[in-house]
């Protein structure tokens, strides 16, 4: 809003600067936080896939290698930490696309119950279909 | 005393004093009894000098919004019963400039309420003649929820997002621009975006959430704005794909 006119200034008016621990004041704001922060877990699952494709393609060697340093305490640490907060991304991002996204059929809104829901299913499957290529294939 | 209830009152009187201060009172607390009647018992009986808006007492004219118990509420529509056995605290609303007492400064809103037009934007009036701009119950129920904003500002004292930067636009603003862009008698869309569509605007909403949750209309300002954030994002990548506007 670049026309935004500037904050009114009056000497007599109190102005109290918005403390820098905020986000501690109240849990659903400590939760905001911690749903921005879950993206930094989001950016090492995809360093960490890349990484495992990239080992892979060097041959068997390589792939034996990286797994063995996986089993490492402190990557198996991060990544179990990750992998809580991927899901708890997930969730938050799944329970705000119904409120994003407005789908209508025809002149009809559809319900944004079954947007959510759309989203758990593709969810679902997609999940199923990881499992199956990495346990059933 | 279980028929009373302790109202601690943010006082500041900007002539003598660069703080605020709180004064108790012991007021009645039949279960009738809001905040707000609270406020006016005190003012009325007990300290004359204290300052505060209010108007309609009824959850319409948004004047009487306050920080209550630290949270923004609409002190017409909370009752004191329900804080019992108190204290309680009430404090002029967050993120605004405070004039005295529990009178917070609107200016900064009410220019930013103008500049989305919250109106009907039409390029061409039609003549009384042609009658009336009809509109089905689909159409009023695209728009309904966020016409039920009353401009109590509760969001904005609720969003940390406008408390470290006052140049956000902010919840509310946002939300009406909705209220008018999904109205079908409207042509105003392309207008408000171009006031939107900046950091200022619907990119400075990092999704905390607190203004739906605060709302005492249920307007949902949060949604309004992820909306219209897919909608800012649709038209800029149609702007960059397609710069002839085909």
């Amino acid at each position: 809003m670049a026309e935004s006119p500037a904050y009114t200034y009056h000497p007599r008016w109190l102005r109290r600067r918005v403390s820098t621990y905020w986000w501690l004041e109240k849990w659903s704001y400590f939760a905001f936080v911690l749903r921005e922060g879950s993206c930094l877990f989001v950016a090492w699952f995809v360093v960490y896939l890349l990484l495992l494709i990239w080992r892979v393609l060097q041959g068997d060697a390589a792939y034996q290698e990286f797994l063995a340093w996986s089993a490492r305490p402190s990557v198996l640490v991060l990544d179990i930490v990750s992998f809580l907060f991927l899901v708890y991304h997930a969730i938050t991002f799944f329970d705000a696309a119904p409120r994003a996204l407005v789908v209508h059929v025809g002149s009809k809104r559809v319900p944004q119950q079954l947007v959510g829901a759309s989203h758990y299913a593709a969810w679902l499957v997609a999940s199923a279909v990881v499992f199956w290529l990495v346990l059933g294939a | 005393m279980r028929d009373h209830i302790t109202l601690q009152v943010a006082r500041y009187l900007p002539e003598k004093q660069s703080e605020p201060t709180f004064d108790e009172h012991e007021v009645p607390c039949p279960k009738d009894w809001v905040v707000l009647d609270g406020l006016n018992y005190i003012k009325d009986r007990i300290d004359g000098t204290l300052s505060y808006r209010w108007s309609c007492r009824m959850g319409i004219c948004g004047s009487c919004g306050m920080t209550v118990n630290g949270e923004p509420k609409l002190t017409c529509a909370t009752f004191l019963a329900d804080y019992a056995p108190g204290p309680l605290r009430i404090e002029p609303l967050r993120n605004f400039p405070i004039i005295r007492d529990l009178i917070v400064d609107i200016g900064d809103f009410m220019r930013k309420l103008v500049a989305v037009k919250p109106f009907i934007v039409r390029r061409y009036e039609k003549p009384l003649s042609d009658g009336e701009y009809l509109q089905t119950p689909d159409e009023l129920d695209e728009y309904k929820q966020f016409s039920m904003c009353i401009n109590c500002m509760l969001c904005y004292a609720a969003c940390p997002i406008y408390g470290l930067d006052p140049k956000f636009i902010g919840p509310a603003a946002i939300a009406l621009a909705q209220r008018y862009n999904l109205d079908n008698r409207d042509e105003g869309a392309a207008q408000r975006m171009d006031v939107l569509n900046e950091h200022a605007g619907i990119w400075g909403c990092t999704f905390v959430g607190e203004c739906t949750k605060v709302c005492p209309k249920n307007v949902d300002p949060a949604g309004a704005i992820q909306r219209y954030k897919l909608t800012g994002a649709v038209e800029s990548m149609k702007a960059f794909f397609m710069p002839r506007g085909a």
